[in-house]
């Protein structure tokens, strides 16, 4: 993902390959999350009561807040593909740093949101409910680290002049991997937020 | 192209452990898988004669049960996640796969020694995990797996990782299969080794992140207490066997897969004849990948689901059979009035098919309903699956490993030896499963340590078997040794095979071939040229 093979010569070969070869993995992490969703299913079938009071106990407004910021984060990585795309090294830089940053505002409002829950008595043990939202906020959010990570690498390759129009293929998959990150949330904030 | 001698070292040129640990060469990385995967081949198979030996009396006699719980544990584990799940594809597959489709190397070489380290990483973990080592057997079930004092957590994170190396290593034959054929390598004139890689690695990269998840939440359950398969707390158990029946089936075709691709690469060269129903096998690895996936409930018929969702998962399991058969029928269509040769890989291969044969035909009476009712855990399961997983994955390995020894260390094998260690293989394997359907049919349930008198002859035959079977694969490994250090240079193309790798020198350069290859026919055109019939 993150360098062009090391042979076969053609660059439209190697972005290709990156390309099918990232897509492929987004797929592995669709199932990683999977289990998790049909989990989700099973038990809210069973216990449609629990998980209608439970979800009360969590913090709407935190939660969306944090949709906004993701959101928002996404737009940026979407505009950092385009400058790298038209060959503006410098302003990739700029909007893949404002999205790590963004990625990083989302984690403290995690943080806040995991502590006031702790407060109240409610662990990843509790209930059925709550091992459900701390298995897949925190799933989430080692992929918004790993996601802030690459984001970063890619900056450090950006800064060593290793992009141009011509040849940015990292930048293009790891911007698929951010969206993919914005994506899962999207499904999160409704289930365990939103419907009760 | 001209066939060309091998005398030089080729890819084994460099020396120096630097050279193999950072190495990017698909061939040195899949010597390594080999190396490793073989090493944990012989831990396993050690584990298997210790628990052999203490069945020989009806009475516990040399440890206890809970040693006996911890062998079985561990002989099961380590023979599935560390040997017969990656021996294949991540061994010969990463070194065959380029070579067969013309390609320099696969799509991402700096992938694929990760996905060996993190290999090796998670194995590691493995054995850290033995300062308390598991009794839940190699399934993990909850809710014992969660309550044991063994080191659940900890092995669950290795399989953890040796999972993500497994994903990455089918990702990558995926892509390099995609995009990385030579010119003239269409679809319908790829070897079907390649076929069967192709599912097996679609296979990984979809069921191998549910079982990953499932661990992550059984390791989950025991250090943060979550809910998820814990009756007390609104968690179900069953759950559990659903999350890892769904990976653990299709992986049984991810161990069969691409044994069923050496066959078909070894059938026609040995009979010197084109393969029959190319496109049929092909398309059969396809279909055993998808129908592989919904037949996992056939582990559960006791466990209390609905007799509907039985049912269905009773009929979709005699449905996998049809493009099974599908293969069988194939190369024993191709066999017929072929030139057929002996030699060693052939020998290996015929095996394959009959005892493969053997452990698909006792499958219908696990697969239904009624009969698995009665033989559920009992010996005949255990010789089920050893039929089917030994007779079939490991015999195909053994005849990949004799069919291109020579391709890989550009040594040939003594023959006589390699024969004489197959009759003891075949004899040793039949004398010690056949005697545990028998043994299963008459009641026996597996996994206990003591068990009643009245299975005492049927339990010292198959000990015995076992002790032949030990020896005949020693013999072998020892013939490997001994043709790797003394054994005379190969020539390139020793059994006169019409597929790409043994078009290049033995053992191949690091860049594979000397100039790019062009394909123009399939390579199964013995005296009937220019692409598959049907």
């Amino acid at each position: 993902m993150n360098a062009p093979p090391a042979d076969h010569g053609d660059p439209r070969v190697a972005f290709e390959s990156a390309k099918l070869g990232l897509w492929t993995f987004l797929a592995t992490e669709v199932l990683l999350f999977g289990a998790l969703f049909t989990a989700y299913a099973v038990f809210r079938l069973k216990y449609p009561a629990l998980f209608h009071s439970e979800h009360l106990k969590l913090n709407r407004v935190l939660g969306t807040l944090n949709t906004l910021v993701l959101i928002t984060s996404s737009l940026a990585v979407a505009l950092g593909v385009d400058a790298i795309r038209k060959g503006k090294a410098r302003l990739l830089e700029k909007y893949y740093g404002v999205t790590v940053l963004l990625g990083a505002v989302f984690l403290c409002v995690k943080y806040i949101e995991w502590t006031e829950e702790f407060h109240h008595g409610l662990y990843p043990g509790t209930n059925i409910f709550f091992s459900l939202y701390f298995m897949l906020t925190g799933l989430h959010g080692i992929h918004v680290i790993l996601g802030m990570g690459i984001l970063t690498y890619v900056v450090v390759l950006s800064r060593r002049g290793r992009f141009s129009a011509g040849y940015h293929t990292p930048v293009e998959v790891s911007g698929l991997y951010w969206h993919f990150i914005d994506l899962v949330w999207i499904y999160l904030l409704p289930l365990l937020y939103l419907i009760g | 192209m001209a066939e060309e001698s091998g005398s030089g070292r080729g890819y084994l040129a460099e020396r120096g452990w630097r050279s193999w640990a950072f190495t990017m060469d698909h061939k040195r990385i899949g010597v390594m898988y080999l190396y490793t995967t073989i090493a944990f081949f012989f831990i396993g198979g050690i584990f298997a004669l210790l628990l052999r030996l203490e069945l020989l009396s009806p009475q516990a006699k040399y440890f206890s049960d809970h040693t006996y719980n911890v062998f079985f544990t561990l002989h099961g584990a380590m023979m599935i996640f560390l040997f017969i799940i990656p021996a294949i594809p991540s061994g010969l597959g990463n070194f065959f796969i380029p070579l067969h489709i013309g390609a320099k190397d696969v799509a991402f070489p700096r992938i694929n020694l990760a996905s060996y380290w993190v290999f090796v990483a998670g194995f590691l973990v493995v054995i850290a995990s033995l300062v308390s080592p598991m009794d839940t057997g190699w399934t993990f079930y909850t809710p014992y797996s969660a309550k044991t004092g063994a080191a659940v957590a900890t092995l669950s994170f290795g399989i953890f990782l040796i999972g993500m190396s497994s994903i990455l290593t089918g990702l990558n034959f995926i892509v390099t299969i995609h995009k990385l054929r030579a010119p003239g390598m269409t679809w319908y004139r790829l070897p079907l080794f390649i076929w069967g890689m192709y599912s097996t690695s679609i296979i990984q990269v979809v069921a191998t992140p549910v079982v990953g998840v499932t661990f992550l939440l059984l390791a989950m359950e025991r250090l943060l207490g979550v809910a998820f398969f814990d009756p007390a707390k609104g968690g179900d158990p069953v759950l559990f066997q659903h999350f890892f029946w769904f990976y653990s089936h299709p992986v049984v075709y991810v161990m069969i897969l691409p044994a069923m691709g050496i066959i078909s690469e070894v059938i026609p060269v040995f009979s010197r004849k084109p393969i029959f129903g190319y496109k049929a096998i092909a398309y059969s690895s396809l279909a055993i990948a998808f129908i592989g996936f919904l037949v996992w409930g056939h582990h559960m018929f006791t466990s209390g689901m609905s007799p509907l969702a039985n049912a269905i998962f009773s009929f979709l399991t005699f449905f996998v059979a049809v493009p099974t058969a599908v293969k069988v029928f194939n190369w024993i269509a191709t066999l017929y009035k072929g030139s057929i040769t002996f030699e060693s890989p052939m020998l290996y291969a015929l095996t394959f098919i009959f005892l493969f044969a053997v452990g698909g035909l006792t499958g219908p009476f696990l697969g239904a309903l009624a009969t698995n009712v009665q033989l559920h855990d009992t010996y005949f399961v255990v010789a089920h699956f050893h039929y089917t997983m030994m007779g079939g994955t490991v015999m195909g390995f053994f005849a990949g490993l004799h069919y291109w020894f020579p391709k890989m260390t550009g040594k040939m094998l003594n023959e006589k030896i390699a024969r004489i260690a197959w009759a003891l293989v075949f004899i040793g394997f039949n004398v010690t499963f056949f005697t545990m359907f028998i043994v299963g049919v008459k009641g026996m349930p597996r996994r206990y340590a003591e068990y009643l008198p009245k299975f005492h002859v049927e339990n010292v035959i198959s000990t015995i078997g076992s002790a032949i079977l030990a020896v005949g694969i020693a013999v072998m490994f020892l013939n490997f040794l001994q043709g790797l250090r003394k054994g005379p240079p190969a020539p390139g193309n020793p059994w006169r095979a019409l597929s790409l790798e043994w078009q290049t020198p033995s053992p191949p350069d690091t860049e594979n071939f000397h100039e790019n290859p062009v394909v123009t026919d399939w390579p199964y055109g013995y005296g009937k040229p220019k692409g598959p019939t049907a």
